[in-house]
């Protein structure tokens, strides 16, 4: 039928994508609605509302929502596509369609989810996806008998090669009329109960559709989550739930399974009639051989470290050049826009705050998106599921769960993805457990800072003539890192999780060959994010810190302002006596005088940063780190590093006074160790070092991981704890290397 | 009693019960139900968790949770 004759009321304004994961959703959802999509957050949750207009239409919106495998969630994300079907999620209508893709390959399961939506009395289109896939298993499915059985449409496809996705869009156009739908049975000992409970429900809750009631009434039963809203809502519904339950229980009716065997009961033999297989189904799949090598008992860790290290040698080599790139335009860009904008304060927060700000977050960008490219390739492929298959067991041992592999993974490169990562684990204790941990693990941001210590204090000698100390200590900072991220895991569960349990059950989805614009789409998709949440804040704080470090205005030293004076007043004589031609010895001296002057500016700034607040609060919180061998300089440093760690090198930088030259790093590392107190004493000894080196291995110095981590677990109860526990690591780390240190005499 | 966590890997046998009276939704969810018929595909290196094929897919759960599915080997 034309679109056109379609009346306007049975033309759907918003349809839901729904289905379990793994099935080709955002593939679909990609080719439904091309790059017109949006992506927000649900209110109160984290969880990724993802939108867009269907093709070739005006006002149809599509939402994507996140795959789950039924409507008893068990996870943050199963949780949010079940309000949003069942009408609970604020701010979001119910969905005048849903179209549920099903995996062709894996029909029974998948349909158990369509039944249940079909249940809630909602308009089901299913898309069948995946045919290619089913069809090389040797699996020809009669979609007209499946449509029949399911009294719903169904409409096949390979929605990565855009097979039927006309028919699909055609079918799109209307909604179907919602019908009698699977005729599924409870074991007969809870038919009754059932049907009594809906029949409440029903009383109490009119309007809803016969089906539904059921439905409700059966999730209530077997779930405490789903029958906790009802105690407002229908209060005589929820006491017959739990007189219900008691009474099951003392007949020993095993009613929490009831839909589960119900559901599948029904399934089964619909799958045995719809499906003819033309190859035995023990027959060896390419995905099973696939995983005969890559989960073997040998190959199948060292082929995960192999990955590991090249996806480390990725992060953290190839970026680096991309890196000095951005470094570079960045001081480029200062400068150039000093030379343009008039001197004053405007030009001070262009420059310092927003420059730089901006620059504090783009430094990340090559390391984010390669490390965004490589998880979205193991994601794509499968290989994902099978890291965490392979690691559990050693995990479990720690208080983790395979599952958290790949955050702290990405933890090394940044603890904010690895966060935002943590959601893929649907056990809320194993989530919370990887979450407080990831900050441990030494980020990219802390490479610099051990760089910068090791390079001034560390020997360049080797431990027997071939391990260099100075990578030996680099080394050692990053496992120092983990192995406490592993022990505070240890503890968390001991004592703050004592006695819950984590479960495990997780789909090994067979390996697909990935596609490239998937996985490039996906990583730019989050990397916007990153930039997005931890932007803000980074930049931020980054103003907030030039502020702090330019302000209040101190009045240039008389000295340094005669000095200035006379660097002037030497080139002008200087020049006056020289013949008109002597073009080259003008210059030299124009070059000399400018060096000069440098210098002085440079001296100035060293003045002014050690007369501001941020100079302040370092001589503030001095007496508190001078036990673990810091002066006011170092706690400044300190303090500047929460924008982002590696500040501390700039904001060193600034008060030593040693310029914003290329080769700065030397300069502070000399300068560093010239440093001397009032009685001679050098104010950086290695010991000093090492203490400085221990506390940034783990203090929480990165106000966007508190606010991530604040964001993904909904208070701020755990970010508190999080930064207190670190900071306590961090103090007592490096006051007890510290004052060893000293009593073993090695303080000079 | 045999449960799953019993057989080798290569063996089969049909679910016959839950040793638990309050066993795991999504065990149930994911079709392992009485009279569902798994293999043992394999273990993940270090022996835990267990790879299994039911219902024509993959699914990975731990050794723990095998030990409460009771079965019948074949
Ligand atoms: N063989 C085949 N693979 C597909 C098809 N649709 C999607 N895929 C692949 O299946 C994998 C999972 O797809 P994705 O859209 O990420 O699934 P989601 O988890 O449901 O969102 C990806 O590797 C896709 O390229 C299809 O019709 N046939």
């Amino acid at each position: 039928m034309p679109v056109a004759s379609i009346p306007a009321e049975t033309r759907p304004r918003r349809i839901a994508l729904a289905g379990n994961p793994n099935v080709g959703k955002t593939t679909l959802f990609n080719a439904l609605t091309g790059l017109r999509q949006k992506v927000a957050n649900y209110p109160g949750v984290t969880v990724e509302r993802k939108s867009g207009r269907l093709v070739n239409t005006e006002g149809v919106e599509v939402v994507d929502l996140p795959g789950t495998y039924s409507l008893n969630p068990k996870s943050l994300d199963e949780r949010v596509a079940y309000d949003v079907l069942v009408g609970r999620m604020d701010g979001e209508a119910v969905p005048d369609l849903v179209l549920c893709v099903v995996d062709a390959t894996n029909l029974e399961r998948n349909l158990y989810l369509v039944t249940q939506i079909q249940d809630l009395g909602l308009p089901v289109v299913v898309a069948l996806n995946m045919m290619d896939a089913a069809q090389e298993a040797g699996l020809e499915i009669d979609v007209d008998g499946l449509a029949k059985r399911l009294n719903a449409p169904v409409l096949p496809l390979v929605a990565r090669n855009k097979i039927g996705l006309d028919a699909l869009l055609a079918a799109l156009a209307e909604v179907p009329p919602v019908k009698a739908t699977a005729a599924w049975d409870l074991i007969p000992a809870a038919e009754k109960p059932v049907a009594d409970l809906a029949a409440q429900l029903d009383a109490e809750v009119p309007g809803l559709p016969e089906r539904r009631c059921r439905f409700e009434a059966l999730g209530a039963l077997s779930s405490d989550l789903l029958l906790a809203p009802w105690q407002e809502r229908a209060p005589q519904f929820h006491q017959a739930v739990l007189d219900a339950r008691a009474d099951l229980e003392a007949r020993k009716v095993p009613y929490k399974q009831a839909e589960m065997m119900g559901r599948y009961a029904w399934l089964g033999p619909l799958a045995a009639d719809v499906i003819a297989r033309h190859k035995d189904p023990s027959d060896q799949t390419r995905s099973d051989k696939i995983d005969a090598i890559l989960t073997h008992r040998i190959a199948g860790p060292l082929i995960f470290v192999g990955i590991l290290v090249l996806i480390f040698q990725a992060v953290f080599s190839w970026a680096g050049p991309a890196m000095d790139l951005i470094e570079t335009t960045v001081v480029a860009l200062g400068s150039g826009v000093r030379s343009l904008m008039p001197d004053g304060m405007i030009e001070d927060v262009m420059v310092e705050g927003v420059i730089t700000g901006v620059g504090n977050v783009v430094i990340f960008l090559p390391q984010i998106l390669l490390l965004f490219f490589f998880l979205g390739l193991m994601e794509d492929t499968g290989y994902m599921a099978r890291t965490a298959f392979i690691m559990d067991r050693l995990m479990r041992r720690m208080g983790l769960s395979g599952a958290s592999v790949v955050p702290l993974l990405s933890s090394y490169a940044c603890a904010i993805p690895g966060i935002m990562a943590a959601r893929t684990l649907s056990n809320e204790r194993d989530r919370i457990i990887t979450i407080m941990v990831a900050p441990l693990m030494s980020c990219s941001a802390r490479l610099p800072v051990y760089t910068l210590f090791i390079a001034a204090f560390i020997p360049t000698g080797a431990l027997f003539g071939v391990i260099g100390y100075q990578g030996l200590t680099m080394f050692s900072l990053y496992v120092l890192g983990t192995v406490m991220a592993f022990f505070a895991a240890w503890v968390l569960k001991r004592v703050v999780f004592k006695g819950s349990s984590s479960m495990f059950v997780m789909e090994l989805p067979p390996y697909r060959l990935p596609r490239m614009k998937q996985v490039l789409w996906r990583m730019v998709d989050r990397s916007k994010a990153f930039v997005v949440r931890a932007g803000r804040i980074i930049f931020g704080l980054s103003i907030l810190l030039w502020f702090l470090a330019a302000y209040p205005k101190t009045d240039t030293d008389s000295a340094l302002e005669s000095a200035r004076a006379e660097a002037e007043a030497t080139y002008q004589t200087q020049v006056q006596n020289l013949p008109p031609t002597a073009d080259a010895e003008r210059q030299r001296l124009a070059e000399a005088r400018d060096a000069q002057l440098a210098e002085i500016d440079t001296e100035v700034a060293g003045q002014q940063i050690r007369q501001s607040f941020i100079g302040m609060l370092g001589h503030a919180v001095e007496p508190i780190m001078r036990p673990l061998g810091f002066d006011w300089k170092m706690s400044a440093g300190i303090l500047s590093a929460f924008a982002a760690r590696e500040v501390i090198v700039s904001t060193m930088a600034t008060i030593y006074s040693v310029g914003e030259e290329d080769d700065e790093p030397v300069l502070l590392r000399d300068a560093l160790k010239a440093d001397r107190y009032p009685d001679g004493r050098p104010v950086y000894t290695p010991l000093v070092a090492l203490s400085l080196l221990i506390f940034f291995v783990f203090a929480l110095q990165c106000m966007s991981t508190l606010a991530i981590a604040r964001r993904e677990l909904n208070s701020w109860k755990w970010p508190a704890v999080m930064w207190l526990y670190m900071f306590a690591l961090a103090y007592v780390f490096s006051l007890v290397v510290y004052q060893g240190g000293l009593a073993l005499g090695w303080g000079v | 009693m045999v449960t799953l966590r019993d057989l080798k890997p290569g063996e089969r046998g049909t679910v016959i019960g839950y040793t638990d009276d309050d066993p795991p939704g999504r065990l149930l969810e994911m079709g392992l139900l009485p009279g569902t018929s798994v293999e043992i595909v394999r273990l993940a290196p270090l022996g835990d968790p267990i790879d299994l094929k039911v219902r024509g897919f993959h699914l990975s759960i731990r050794q723990h949770e095998a030990a409460h599915i009771q079965v019948e080997r074949g």
